[in-house]
């Protein structure tokens, strides 16, 4: 009986949920990559500064970011030109919006395990690549990549979760619809906020679990990945 | 050492500004439904300058509030957007007996802000815009009401994809202020002191009343503030500033 109270409603937010830490993880990699490694290798002197703006929203109030991305996704802000584009208004209140508050949002998580990890690597081995006639860009991928693969799957892992747990800018941004960004923390606070208590218990729990089971993997792969290298 | 020194003043200071307090008033912590944030900001104020009390104003949805003072949140005021909240209240025992009444009777308006693009139901028909926004109405009486004036005008299932939900009536109004929604169903009390935009106060007969009970809680029933500020409320002045923000008042109690 509570399975079937399961219900459409709350496997769509998990499905929502899921495709949105997807999507988001995968942008940020893509983001990330660049930028943590410029962040590595520059002696540009204002690249702390730079690095200090990505790590913004790890002190940050979501609803600061909230209320800033609801004005700028608006019909007056940057996303509403966006949006009009394709013909729509604005970017709240839609899956595109939510992925660009969650890229946002989780790109310190990302950034700065790369950034990292880059830096652990080092000059030397690209060094030792460019002297047996590598091009950066090979040396890059073949060299600098594999080697800092741990700073990636961390990366990888915490924006995803990160994302999964992502409330506060949501909240202020969504509208709450059903399949598009009713995602699972809004569902939870749905459920606790009309009372019923007993699937808002069995989803809060779900969470505690895929929470655990993230950041215990997490852990198992850096020590494997260390006792690989050593 | 100075720092210590300072911290230590500070304390003192902070110390005695409670004691001096408390020796001449007393605060009273109040639950307020979100859409009566105004009227109450202006009450509080003018409660402290006739009392010396303190009124102390924590704003929400009225079941997350309700939730909260199961919860035994430190609240010895309630005032609900609804009827049923305060209600329920008293038969868990959480509230004295006998003490909810109705302080007000919340009027739903259909805005905008754009100037002229609201004059009545026909914009709902006619449907020509993308988002709608109302309160959750799973939590919030507005956005209960909201349904029901569109199920009663034939338009829900039409508009149901253009749909947007706030988490309480204070943010479906955020949604329409910052302009993310062309329009939506708020509380009459938000818009009273804007001269832009444009509305239609949504008829009676479309939706039921909504009257909002006000209770005092177990907490509150040794709190001089407390009963004071239920006086207070049910007074002319009062019922004055209601009027002043959109709301009716309840015939005789």
């Amino acid at each position: 009986m509570m399975i079937q109270g399961l219900s459409n409603d709350i496997l769509t937010s998990i499905f929502l949920s899921m495709a949105l830490a997807s999507a988001t993880t995968l942008i940020l990699l893509v983001l990330a990559t660049p930028l943590a490694w410029w962040l590595a290798h520059s002696r540009a002197r204002w690249k702390e500064a730079i690095a200090a703006v990505i790590s913004i929203p790890l002190v940050l109030p979501p609803t600061v970011l909230g209320f800033y991305l609801l004005i700028a996704l608006g019909p007056n802000g940057p996303g509403g030109m966006l949006a009009s584009l394709w013909g729509a208004r604005t970017l709240a209140f839609s899956f595109p919006g939510l992925l660009i508050g969650s890229v946002l949002y989780s790109m310190p998580f990302v950034v700065q395990p790369i950034r990292n990890a880059f830096e652990a690597v080092g000059e030397r081995p690209l060094e030792v690549a460019a002297t047996l006639r590598a091009s950066p860009w090979r040396a890059f991928w073949t060299v600098a990549v594999p080697l800092a693969s741990p700073g990636f799957l961390t990366g990888a892992i915490l924006g995803f979760a990160h994302t999964v747990g992502e409330f506060g800018v949501v909240l202020m941004i969504g509208g709450n619809i059903p399949g598009q960004t009713k995602v699972l923390s809004i569902a939870v606070f749905d459920y606790v906020e009309t009372s019923q208590w007993g699937t808002a218990h069995l989803l809060a729990g779900g969470m505690v679990v895929f929470s655990f089971c993230v950041i215990f993997s997490m852990m198992l792969i850096e020590k494997r990945l260390r006792q690989a290298r050593l | 050492m100075k720092a210590c020194r300072f911290l230590f003043l500070l304390f003192f200071f902070a110390a005695s500004v409670v004691e001096l307090k408390s020796a001449f008033a007393e605060t009273v912590n109040i639950a307020v439904a979100a859409n009566f944030t105004d009227p109450a900001k202006e009450m509080a104020q003018i409660f402290k300058e006739k009392t010396g009390h303190d009124a102390i104003l924590s704003f929400g949805p009225s079941v997350q509030l309700y939730t909260q003072i199961k919860e035994s949140a430190p609240f010895q005021i309630f005032l609900s957007a609804d009827g049923e909240l305060p209600k329920k209240l008293i038969e868990e025992g959480s509230a004295v007996p006998d003490s909810s009444f109705t302080y007000a009777i919340g009027r739903l308006v259909l805005w905008s802000k754009k100037s002229g693009f609201v004059k009545n139901e026909d914009v709902l028909k006619k449907g020509n815009f993308t988002k709608l926004s109302i309160a959750n109405p799973a939590s919030a009486p507005y956005g209960v009401a909201a349904v029901e004036v569109m199920k009663a005008l034939n338009v829900y299932d039409a508009l149901q994809s253009k749909i947007v939900q706030g988490n309480s009536i204070a943010q479906a109004f955020q949604f329409v202020d910052s302009e993310n929604a062309e329009l939506g169903f708020i509380a009459q009390s938000q818009i009273m002191t804007r001269a832009d935009g444009s509305g239609w106060q949504v008829p009676q007969k479309l939706y039921k009343e909504m009257r909002q009970d006000a209770v005092l809680l177990k907490s509150g029933e040794n709190n001089e503030a407390a009963k004071a500020f239920i006086t207070f409320l049910k007074g002319s002045v009062a019922k004055n500033i209601i009027k002043k923000f959109g709301y009716a008042i309840a015939g005789k109690p």
